[in-house]
């Protein structure tokens, strides 16, 4: 897999997938349509702001709630190439890895990485790399099952090398 | 080492002897299900796949519950969407409006979800059929793809939390009490990858209507199931419901837990859960305390909070009294059938005369679809399980999570009450 580098947004516990990508929007599953809504009721400005290749940071139980896929859909979507946190809701998690938006957690990084710092992570060896403020950080790498999960592309991919 | 209840199932439908917290396998699937919102993005990915067609057409459960009957052409054209794949694949369980309920409410009813059961759903709720004994979780639209063509589904095998109950509910206090209480204790994590084993000997007074409430909001502390030992309650509401097998299993003595919690059922109170988390739980005494909440709506259904007993405890604390004024409450029955019984029974004649409007089963008005969406500023009292920032309309409206029995007696009070305060 490819590094990512990008521009950071941050956020706090428990963002959830309704504030994500509110329902009044599910009635579109158009990846690049639900994008124009992403964090709509967290932070207004994402979605003027957004570059590709930015990064989210959040602290502990990112994407709880809801087990909309049109979650990291969207943030996807946005262009966004890596979420950070402490934790993530087991459901986002799995969402995340199978349709291929990569996310690691690390709690250092979460805590110290702030907003508008330009971060790279290396998804090789997990090593998180704040280049604004020349720190780095071991994040956990993805267990084999699912490295092999990504390398396919995603599950679709997964499944259908199988057969 | 033993295996509690959940990892026993999943080393059943893994073909393993045992498994371990932490690993990962894969297991068969008993039951793969989707609904109008997120079956049309699992659709779209098994089009991609190579397969041919689904795995079983008896064991995958299609309803479109969440903005039924078509809130507008958005919704209708998924709706559409998901017909037309339930009928060119014949799946046997797709459940048009009519015959539909709230996907967590019907499948039980329908006898689809039996103990020993691993089921697989997309919508975080499908934890629910845990009240009967199955290990059931909630999953996205590309491992409802990946489950509805292949049967499969790769779980890490999760640790558990054990709940000990103990004792029986006092008066107005349910399982949307307990539920809520222990997610205040614990936290909106505080069960995050993990199963939650509800057991002792409290367990017996609990109805299967309470017990489904309960493991319904597992999710809502980060579990990746709840599940609840099966019992001569949960017999009887089979030899009623199904005509499926199924094979009981239990947790071992010697099973490890990561953390043990004791409750004492007599001594909660009603519970409320105030915005924007479930975990920021006030027992009505403290509510009492600081101060009147007023409120604009009461929505008394949903998936955790819509079964019969649910319409007889609201239909018992409305009757002959009327809401207060400017208030709008919203009743809906989760079931077709409970909506029967509901009339049968005589409920709707009370809800109605009590100011209630009563909707046809639908999601709607607890994910802010349709149906009770709320301007800013406004606040409602919900049996539902959500109150996060903007889950039922305005970014700056309110979710109050209660029971059945606190909604009825806060939409006539016209601030959150409970039915001692009448």
């Amino acid at each position: 897999m490819d590094n990512a580098k990008g521009r950071v947004f941050k956020y706090g516990d428990n963002v959830d997938t309704d504030v994500i990508i509110p329902a009044r929007y599910l009635n579109s599953s158009d990846p690049a349509e639900l994008a124009t809504h992403c964090m709509e009721d967290i932070d207004k400005e994402f979605t003027r702001k957004v570059n590709k290749g930015d990064i989210i940071v959040a602290a502990k139980n990112f994407g709880c709630g809801s087990s909309r896929e049109h979650a990291p859909i969207s943030i996807k979507a946005s262009g966004v190439s890596c979420v950070i946190a402490e934790t993530f809701a087991r459901i986002f998690y799995r969402n995340a890895i199978n349709i291929g938006l990569p996310i690691i957690e690390c709690p250092e990084a979460s805590k110290n990485i702030e907003a508008g710092d330009e971060v790279e992570i290396d998804f090789n060896t997990g090593i998180i790399t704040d280049i604004t403020k020349g720190t780095s950080y071991q994040g956990q790498a993805f267990p084999e099952f699912m490295q092999k999960l990504i390398a396919a592309g995603g599950l679709v991919n997964f499944i259908n090398e199988g057969k | 080492m033993g295996m509690t209840m959940t990892q026993k199932i999943l080393a059943k439908a893994a073909g393993l002897e045992s498994v371990k917290a932490g690993d990962l396998i894969m297991a068969e699937l008993d039951l793969v299900l989707g609904n109008d919102i997120t079956s049309p993005v699992a659709i779209h990915e098994i089009e991609k796949m190579k397969v041919d067609g689904v795995f079983n057409k008896d064991k995958i459960a299609l309803v479109p519950d969440h903005f039924v009957p078509n809130k507008d052409i958005k919704s209708a054209e998924h709706c559409k969407c998901v017909r037309e794949f339930a009928r060119r694949n014949e799946i046997t369980n797709y459940f048009e409006v009519g015959e539909m309920g709230i996907e967590h409410a019907l499948l039980p009813e329908k006898g689809l979800t039996v103990p020993g059961d691993v089921i697989i759903g997309a919508d975080s709720h499908t934890c629910t059929y845990g009240a009967l004994g199955a290990f059931s979780t909630g999953v996205g639209s590309t491992d409802m793809a990946a489950g509805m063509a292949t049967g499969k589904a790769w779980f890490k095998v999760p640790s558990a939390i054990k709940f000990v109950l103990k004792g029986e509910f006092s008066r107005d206090v349910s399982g949307k009490d307990l539920i809520l209480h222990i997610i205040g204790m614990i936290g909106v994590d505080g069960a995050l990858y993990k199963s939650m084993e509800f057991v002792g000997p409290g367990v017996t007074s609990l109805s299967m209507d309470d017990r489904f409430t309960v493991a319904n909001m597992a999710i809502e502390a980060g579990g990746k199931n709840g599940i609840f030992p099966v019992d001569d309650k949960t017999v009887e509401y089979l030899k009623e419901h199904t005509k499926r097998d199924y094979k009981v299993f239990e947790a071992d003595e010697d099973a490890e837990y990561d953390e043990v919690y004791e409750i004492d059922l007599n001594e909660l109170r009603p519970t409320i859960s105030f915005p924007h988390l479930p975990e920021n739980t006030h027992t009505i005494d403290q509510v009492h305390k600081e101060g009147d909440v007023k409120i604009d709506q009461v929505v008394i259904g949903s998936c955790t909070n819509g079964r019969i007993s649910d319409m007889r405890i609201a239909a018992k604390i409305l009757k002959g009294r009327h809401i207060a004024k400017g208030m709008r409450a919203i009743v809906l029955p989760a079931t077709q059938a409970v909506y029967m019984q509901c009339l049968e029974e005589g409920l709707l004649k009370i809800f109605i005369e009590s100011g209630c409007v009563v909707s046809t089963p639908t999601c709607g008005p607890c994910l802010g679809g349709y149906m009770g969406v709320m301007a800013a500023g406004e606040r409602c009292v919900s049996t539902t399980n959500r109150n996060f920032v903007g889950r039922m309309g305005h970014v700056d409206s309110e979710v109050y999570l209660a029971s059945p029995a606190v909604a009825a007696a806060s939409a006539i009070k016209g601030c959150i009450a409970c039915p001692e305060d009448l």
